[in-house]
């Protein structure tokens, strides 16, 4: 169990690292020209990231067997929505300087801002009931429900992304396809639960169950 | 008995910024290989690709126009040259390897004397600073001292004939650009203006900035600047110039036509369709500053417009 906490220290730290980075250059003015643009762009990024990291939990687990993944998937989830919200604040603050009135024509009229705070918005309800205390009141199954909504985050978030640049599609493209990748993965997952499910199978063969009893929700 | 000394006696002020003992350096080593010319601004012919760089010495300076120039740094660090690269911050460093020496540009099409010039050529011609705004249409802005000649002073010695309605421009196209291999454009990078308004008085040839010739990364060793249009209308590195009867296509509108128009003008009041054009973050500044009609230069280019509706020409 230590050892356990340790590794959960370590990948705090690790996550850590971009706004560490970030604040690194900021104090040593090697942000760049347009330094509020690299800001943007780097906690945008890793939003991304710890968001695709998040959903690679549950392909891996069952690839690896290596349950103790799902300990710190909740902590990369979390910091997946912690780089959104700088992301945002960025945006809000540095970019539009709370101008709400250009702020809400964005929404509107530009549809990669739209995708990316659909994002947020999504990502949100996520961040606030990931206590283990809301687990409890929410019960598993309906928390479970709630927290697929993590796929339209990550949908939306790609999309974003691939919306806003002007020609070069290449990096987000790469983002796209590593989510497909992800999201195709937990379709024999699906499948096999699906299986499982259907009273013709039930009937049949329901001792030969190697998934470990969700002893903690799944999704 | 030890003494410490303290670490030194150089107080901040008298170290020599990094850019300019690099330039220093430039001039010795350019200096060692006997080729000071480079440093009157008539260029060298190295036979490596070295970047060719050096100060321009007798051009008119311009008057200051009550808006700070954006650090030679910045300027020279932060460049769209998607010929080798789409980052902004790549070409600073990859266009180094660009053959600036020799370089022609090739002027033809409806003229009456097509000629190619070397780039010895237009270093001759007589030079002028002209500090200038350059929005670019991603929503960042700065301004240069930039060195070079009006566009219809080049004219003059090619004599466009009538049926010159077009200018097109086209920007050049080596082994040592590694952008080119993606089909992220229609290469080689062409752009165009209408005849009047490449003829216009703003219109610059341009061969330097900041005082010294263009660094590579920024269009050495000529380039355009059209200072009422986004940045991407003042193609970088020229290797021709072509006077046609017909609108040119530009590379950025074949790209994407509903978003980059032929006259690409810079104007608040038409966003680009997916963000606004209303304000610019000026590079240095932290607080966004509203985007000017033509840049604000409409007092001097807005008669060319004269019953047009911008929002369809845009």
């Amino acid at each position: 169990m230590k050892a356990l906490s340790y590794a959960k220290a370590l990948v705090f730290l690790l996550c850590l690292g971009p706004l560490a980075r970030l604040i690194a250059l900021g104090l040593m003015e090697e942000l760049g020209a347009n330094p509020i643009e690299v800001v943007t762009r780097s906690t945008g990024t890793w939003a991304m990231v710890f968001l695709w990291i998040a959903l690679a939990v549950t392909p891996l687990r069952h690839w690896t067997g290596w349950h103790v993944l799902l300990d710190v998937r909740r902590m990369i989830g979390l910091f997946s929505a912690f780089y959104a919200l700088l992301h945002l604040t960025t945006y809000l603050w540095l970019d539009q300087f709370f101008d709400w009135v250009a702020i809400g024509h964005d929404i509107l009229k530009r549809p990669f801002i739209t995708l990316g705070m659909g994002a947020i918005v999504l990502m949100l309800p996520l961040a606030i009931t990931s206590t283990d205390r809301m687990v409890r009141a929410l019960g598993a199954r309906r928390w479970v429900a709630l927290h697929k909504l993590t796929y339209a985050a990550a949908v939306l978030a790609a999309c974003h992304y691939l919306w806003l640049v002007k020609r070069d599609l290449s990096q987000p493209l790469i983002y796209a396809v590593v989510l497909l990748l992800l999201l195709l993965a937990r379709l024999p997952l699906y499948l096999k639960r699906r299986a499982r499910r259907s009273p013709a199978r039930r009937a049949g063969a329901a001792a030969g169950s190697t998934v470990r009893p969700a002893t903690r929700p799944v999704a | 008995m030890l003494t410490i000394r303290p670490p030194s006696d150089i107080v901040p002020s008298e170290i020599t910024p990094r850019e300019q003992y690099l330039t220093r350096r430039e001039f010795i080593a350019h200096a060692a290989m006997g080729s000071a010319a480079a440093l009157i601004g008539t260029g060298i012919g190295t036979a490596q690709a070295e970047q060719v760089s050096g100060r321009i010495e007798g051009y008119r300076a311009a008057a200051p126009i009550g808006e700070e120039a954006t650090p030679f740094k910045d300027a020279s660090s932060y460049n769209n040259y998607y010929e080798f690269s789409t980052d902004k911050y790549s070409p600073a460093g990859m266009a180094g390897r660009l053959k600036t020496r020799p370089w022609q540009v090739q002027v033809d099409g409806e003229v009456a004397k097509p000629r190619t010039f070397g780039i010895e050529d237009l270093l001759k011609l007589p030079q002028q600073e002209r500090i200038y705004r350059m929005r670019c249409v991603e929503g960042w802005s700065m301004v240069i001292p930039w060195i070079g000649f009006e566009f219809s002073q080049l004219a003059q010695l090619v004599q466009p004939t009538a049926n010159a309605k077009y200018v097109e421009f086209i920007t050049a196209q080596q082994d040592t650009m590694p952008g080119i291999r993606m089909s992220i454009l229609d290469w080689p990078y062409a752009e165009g203006l209408r005849i009047d308004e490449a003829m216009h008085p703003l219109t610059l040839l341009t061969v330097g900035m900041y005082g010294q010739l263009l660094p590579n990364q920024n269009g050495a060793p000529v380039r355009l600047v059209v200072p009422w249009k986004y940045g991407f209308k003042s193609a970088k590195s020229l290797v021709r110039i072509r006077f046609t009867s017909k609108q040119p296509g530009t590379a950025w509108n074949k790209a994407a036509a509903n978003e980059y128009g032929f006259y690409s003008n810079v104007n608040p009041q038409v966003d680009h369709p997916r963000w606004s054009q209303a304000t610019e973050r000026r590079i240095g500044e932290f607080r966004k500053r509203p985007t000017l009609m033509f840049n604000g230069y409409a007092d001097q280019v807005a008669g060319l417009y004269t019953g047009m509706d911008l929002n369809k020409n845009f």
